[in-house]
């Protein structure tokens, strides 16, 4: 998919005596099963009903295709053993898969930003629709959502949950292609969805748009993803599961039951991109939110923790702070979390009692979620001087305060008075970014600045200079967004409530609208200082793979720049 | 958590679990007592709140809760809230004729914000929230009307609509003399120099006038009218008084007399109540060009 070079490293093989080279069951198979897919995705593209069936039809083909030579050609390329588990006493960590998914997240992450600051400017100058239906907000949006959340949020995930179970399992990860293919593979799925939102396909559940051959297709991906990490930890050196594998687990459990419960649907054709969902009416709303609640707290919460578990004490060389508030939070978090979704349909024809438990739940969620925040800020105890030389640990810092702030915000928004007011209005947009851009943006960021140089080899990063720019410019536009959209969504909320004394609306939707103008410019300008903050670590990170100074063993060939 | 492995961070004088993983250790903090407070309180409030309020699933039914809520009997409160604050008024509303309306004080108010606020809603897409239009789509706010701007007449055009489809709707419209053959192009330039001779406009160099006033009058006056004072029974506008609904370049106005106009207004009626109807008309009338 991508070319190697980056990506991949002559592995050293345990030197061994001729052995007689032979494909292995896994490549044999694959790569069989890659050409009957080939097959079976240019008849479906022949056959297909409408023309973006037949454009994934054949992307899928060509991808099949492509996979087909590449495990072809790794067989030819490669030495007859497979990389060894350990050269001398020590693990053979793989690193290839997390430099792809690094580099992948990086990408998806601009790419994302870039669609939001689109799509924000065009809320606030509607003329730049264009008229042109393929960049409609309407498609655009989840095109946004899903690029940041899933191509950028996934690929970090990956990248850094592959990185921290060899790590702290003290073993090589599982699997020869395995690896691969989940993190290709779930690229694919992105590449798929993606191109499916600009060309109208969409089953039109937020935050699970792609159609039912995309969920199809991620759910094999996903399975294999979680028996690469389980297999992991099973082979793991260690005595104790780390508690940042707890996480990473819980999250890539949860999201396979999120992803099936939530997206059951009888395609109107197999050759075609149409289907219509299991669930009808109340129920298809509830199973919504259930998944859209919990992407929010398994996705974005308990795989960014782990990521913060690993990444917060290694770069600030403590111990976490406690050891029991860790487990304590980890299971209220895991036990509370799942009820919380109903707090999205307040007010609606939900049964009464159902929002009652969705309420409830959030607030009981508030401590457990703290327990995290405690945990992330606590381990700096002793090492807070650090925030002031360091900038990686600073936006690690940062990134804990900010999911602080929204998990006090979001029960407090699950209360239904307030709900009434924040319901349907831009503060919960607000909200969602104080989580999206301070917390997971920030500690993706931070991780990613700790791992590049860690899986590339690197003495450290090309310049710390520009991490501390990328830092205050993106404070900056995160501040600038989120007080916007506070402003504007109570607003909001507030004129729409508005009667007059002889009890008629004081204000029609449209004069709401017009008093949201100006707080929709500047939170397009705080959108584009975070994506202007993304460009400078993008140029940061390539310019360590470059010409970053290589880490003890080789002899230093190239000086860094500074 | 007696390992011998345990050792005393210095920092913190904690004792570690003595685990490590990768150079990571654990200390064996407490849970901080402000926390377990707080998180046994959002439990206790959690069960008061379940006590108080609808929340467990039974069988067939559900948990009332004490105060017995229900979130469609507070709609109901809600809605018999704002009855009682509109009251009797709205009925008197309805009963009204228009002249009642325009007499008496305050009906006219209630009138009057009933329609701002179905006006925001229905017309503003088009006519803007402010009323002042947009190309193609009449200012309401002039004295210029192209169907009359009585209350009588505001209400029939917001009734039926032009050119809705409605069997009642206004239907004149203007005709496409280019499109249609029956003015060449070079006569069509003549003829939109002379419209925009009467209200004053700079012609271009070379225009003949006395050609474009007899092309005028021998094709647009039937509507227009003479002098081109427009006629509000067919919906023509006044070409005299420097207000234009598609605009007054000369550009524009050779699309205009080539290609016709006919913007299309909705009907209302059976959309929206009489009562709400009236209204709107008297906002209408009541922005500052009714007659």
């Amino acid at each position: 998919m991508v070319s190697g070079g980056v990506f991949f490293q002559r592995e050293s093989a345990m030197p061994q005596p001729s052995i007689s080279k032979t494909m292995t069951a896994g490549e044999s198979g694959l790569a069989l099963i890659f050409a009957v897919t080939a097959f079976l995705c240019v008849v479906a593209s022949a056959k297909a009903l409408d023309a973006p069936f037949a454009f994934h039809a054949a992307l899928s083909a060509a991808a099949s295709l492509a996979a087909v030579f590449f495990i072809i050609n790794n067989y030819y390329d490669r030495p007859a053993a497979l990389p060894a588990a350990e050269i001398n006493g020590r693990p053979n960590y793989n690193m290839g898969p997390i430099k792809f998914s690094s580099f992948m997240a990086m990408f998806w992450g601009i790419a994302g930003f870039l669609v939001g600051l689109i799509i924000a400017s065009q809320l606030a100058w509607p003329a730049l629709n264009f008229d042109l239906p393929w960049i409609q907000f309407g498609r655009l949006r989840p095109l946004h959502t899903s690029a940041v959340i899933f191509a950028f949020g996934g690929n970090v995930l990956l990248a850094t949950s592959f990185y921290v179970v060899q790590k702290s399992c003290h073993v090589r990860l599982a699997g020869y292609i395995a690896p691969w293919f989940v993190v290709v593979g779930y690229n694919f799925f992105i590449l798929i969805a993606g191109t499916g939102y600009l060309l109208g396909v969409t089953q039109g559940k937020e935050y699970a748009e792609p159609e039912w051959y995309s969920d199809l297709w991620l759910t094999i991906v996903w399975v294999t993803y979680l028996l690469v990490f389980l297999v992991t930890i099973i082979k793991r050196k260690e005595p104790h599961i780390f508690v940042a594998n707890w996480f990473y687990l819980a999250f890539i459990v949860t999201i396979a039951v999120l992803h099936l419960g939530n997206n059951p649907a009888l395609p109107v054709s197999f050759f075609g991109s149409k289907s219509y969902i299991a669930w009808g009416g109340i129920q298809d709303a509830m199973f919504q939110w259930w998944y859209g609640h919990n992407a929010v707290g398994f996705f974005l919460t308990a795989g960014f923790l782990a990521i913060m578990y690993y990444f917060i004490p290694k770069r600030a060389e403590r111990p976490i702070y406690s050891y029991r508030l860790s487990i304590i939070h980890f299971w209220a978090l895991i036990f509370l979390y799942i009820w919380a979704g109903p707090h999205h349909l307040h007010y609606t024809a939900l049964p009464d009692w159902t929002q009652t438990l969705g309420m409830t739940f959030s607030i009981m969620l508030w401590m457990p979620s703290w327990g995290g925040m405690i945990n992330g800020l606590m381990t700096l105890s002793g090492a807070w001087d650090k925030l002031r030389t360091d900038p990686v640990l600073r936006m690690l810092v940062v990134s804990v305060a900010f999911y602080g702030m929204s998990t006090f915000e979001g029960p407090m928004m699950s209360i239904k008075v307030v709900n009434s007011l924040s319901h349907y209005t831009d503060w919960t947009i607000g909200h969602v970014h104080s989580g999206a851009l301070g917390w997971v943006g920030f500690v993706s960021f931070g991780a990613l600045y700790c791992l590049v140089p860690w899986a590339w080899n690197r003495k450290g990063l090309y310049s710390l200079k520009l991490v501390n720019w990328h830092f205050w410019i993106a404070t900056l536009g995160i501040v600038l967004y989120i007080s916007a959209m506070w402003v504007s969504g109570i607003l909001q909320g507030l004129m729409w409530r508005a009667y007059t004394s002889l009890g008629f609306l004081e204000y029609s939707f449209i004069e709401t609208v017009e008093a949201m103008h100006p707080f929709y410019v500047i939170r397009a300008a705080g959108g584009a200082l975070f994506l202007i903050g993304a460009l400078i670590m993008a140029y940061n990170l390539w310019m360590t793979v470059r010409v970053g100074e290589q880490e003890v063993q080789m002899p230093v060939a190239l000086q860094p720049a500074e | 958590m007696t390992d011998h492995h345990n050792e005393i961070d210095s920092v913190s004088g904690r004792s570690t679990t003595g685990h490590e993983w990768d150079g990571i250790k654990e200390l064996n903090t407490p849970l901080p007592r402000w926390w377990v407070i707080t998180f046994y309180l959002t439990i206790i409030w959690a069960i008061g709140y379940w006590i108080v309020y609808p929340a467990w699933p039974l069988i067939s039914s559900n948990t009332r809760g004490v105060l017995g809520y229900s979130s469609r009997a507070d709609v109901a409160v809600e809605l018999a809230n704002l009855d009682k604050i509109r009251g009797d008024k709205m009925v008197a509303l309805g009963a009204a004729s228009l002249a009642d309306i325009e007499k008496d004080p305050a009906l006219l108010a209630l009138a009057r914000a009933k329609g701002k606020t179905v006006f925001g809603d229905n017309c503003a897409p088009c006519h803007g929230s402010g009323a002042a239009g947009a190309k193609g789509f009449p200012n309401l706010n002039d004295d210029d009307w192209l169907w009359g701007g009585t209350l009588e007449q505001i209400m029939q055009t917001i009734q039926f609509g032009a050119r809705s489809g409605h069997a009642k709707a206004h239907e004149g419209q203007m005709l496409a003399f280019g499109k249609d053959g029956v003015l060449k192009p070079e006569e069509i330039v003549t003829v939109a120099n002379y419209v925009r001779s009467l209200s004053g406009l700079s012609t271009r160099n070379g225009y003949d006038a006395a050609k474009g006033e007899k092309i005028f009058a021998e094709n647009c006056i039937a509507c227009h009218g003479d002098g081109g004072k427009g006629n509000q029974e067919l919906g023509a506008p006044n070409l005299t008084d420097k207000i234009w609904l598609y605009g007054s370049d000369e550009a524009t106005l050779i699309e205009t007399i080539s290609q016709g106009r006919a913007g299309v207004m909705p009907a209302w009626e059976g959309r929206l109540d009489p009562s709400t109807i009236k209204a709107m008309a008297v906002y209408v009338h009541s922005l500052g060009g009714g007659k």
